[in-house]
């Protein structure tokens, strides 16, 4: 047994399908951050940081005539969101049951799903900076007419090959965002979706947490995801009629090409 | 021109897909090459030919091995198996069981849907929207 202490939980076989099944689909739909950026790993719980190829000087040393210099590392971050589930419904499911109430799940794997996105494309206070505040370019508002989305990804695009980024380019949209598109068809009825995709030549992303749009190379090597532990559930505690699990992940990010990305205001 | 790697219409695959694909392909290149020279050798007399065919052999050791490590790579469930069965000592058949086992059984218990126990999410690239 390994640190999630699954062997512990008061949870059969066909439960923990039942829950690892729904945490996949519900977290997997939600995770746009990762539908963009270089993923490796997963490295393992123990793995601590990232080597980020640097170091910084060291103002004494432990002998004369010598001189050291000290490794600089990206240390990963634990993100963590605890629920509980009622044992009954865990009974039916057992039972065969196909409509077992797992909100409380669903709504932790949406809530860590997002908050990957937001680490990744806002970044995390004193832990990890985000690809829209790494981004050198001004941040242009994208607004509130979708009709006019073609003109300011257009500009970003240009605004990206004109500092020789090539693509093809990605498209993470946030909630709001996101309904426009899929819901606009410009003059002639043509889907507004299908129109961003042929300036973008790459994917177009629901990503709960991103504020506004962000508009990224996808050519690789320019923003890096480091998982250790990979999205998983464990198991905390119990009584006669609750379980109580968490979902969790450990993972560093940094941007490798600030200027492979354009970020859009709401 | 053919592009026998593909099974389906390439232009009905993620780029991701057709980039694992030719991987695929190279490592069964690597793999069909290392074959050839090893029959090769086994039958050459000239000790010089053999030499210049064991420097060969070394190369394809080494393609077969980076295309296998970044198709490994690229699939979690595949690398928490090869992870159950290379380098190993002792029974190649049981550790193999063992590996699958573990890797795609582990779902159904307390040990997870992987080796790791994690719901084996991984890289979404190539999943559109």
């Amino acid at each position: 047994m390994n640190h999630l202490l699954r062997g512990h939980a008061p949870i059969s076989d066909i439960g923990w399908q039942t829950l690892d099944g729904e945490a996949r689909e519900r977290a997997g739909a939600a995770l746009g951050a990762r539908k963009l950026i270089d993923f490796s790993g997963p490295h393992g719980w123990t793995y601590s940081a990232t080597n980020l190829g640097r170091s910084g000087p060291l103002s004494s040393a432990p002998g004369d005539g010598v001189s050291g210099r000290q490794r600089r590392v990206l240390p990963l971050v634990e993100l963590r969101a605890d629920f509980e589930l009622s044992r009954e419904e865990l009974r039916d499911a057992d039972r065969g049951a196909d409509d077992v109430d797992l909100e409380a799940l669903d709504t932790a794997a949406h809530q860590i799903a997002r908050a990957e996105n937001v680490a990744v494309f806002h970044g995390w206070d004193e832990a990890i900076v985000g690809i829209s505040e790494s981004s050198p370019y001004e941040q242009l508002s994208l607004g509130d007419a979708a009709d006019k989305y073609p003109r300011q990804v257009a500009g970003a695009v240009e605004q990206l090959l004109c500092s020789g980024i090539s693509g093809p380019y990605g498209l993470a949209l946030g909630r709001e965002q996101y309904r426009r598109v899929v819901e606009t068809a410009e003059h002639g009825g043509y889907p507004l979706f299908d129109h961003l995709r042929k300036i973008l030549e790459g994917p177009i992303v629901w990503a709960p947490g991103v504020r506004g749009a962000v508009v990224l190379s996808q050519r690789g090597g320019d923003f890096v995801f480091e998982s250790g532990q990979d999205l998983s559930i464990g198991y905390q505690s119990h009584d006669a009629d609750v379980v109580r699990l968490y979902l969790e992940e450990s993972f560093s990010f940094h941007v490798a090409t600030p200027e492979a990305a354009v970020a859009l205001t709401p | 021109m053919g592009f026998d790697q593909y099974h389906e219409p390439p232009g009905e695959l993620p780029s991701e897909t057709r980039t694992f694909a030719r991987l695929c392909a190279s490592l069964t290149e690597e793999a069909e090459a290392i074959g050839w020279y090893e029959q090769r050798i086994a039958v050459e007399t000239d000790p010089e030919a053999v030499s210049v065919m064991r420097d060969a052999l070394g190369e394809e050791f080494k393609h077969f091995s980076m295309d296998l490590e970044f198709l490994l790579r690229r699939t979690p469930a595949w690398r928490e198996v090869a992870q159950g069965i290379l380098f190993q000592s002792g029974d190649i058949v049981e550790h193999g069981e063992e590996a699958e086992s573990e890797a795609f059984e582990g779902g159904t218990g307390p040990g997870g849907a992987f080796a790791d126990g994690s719901l084996g999410i991984g890289s979404l690239r190539g999943v559109s929207r």
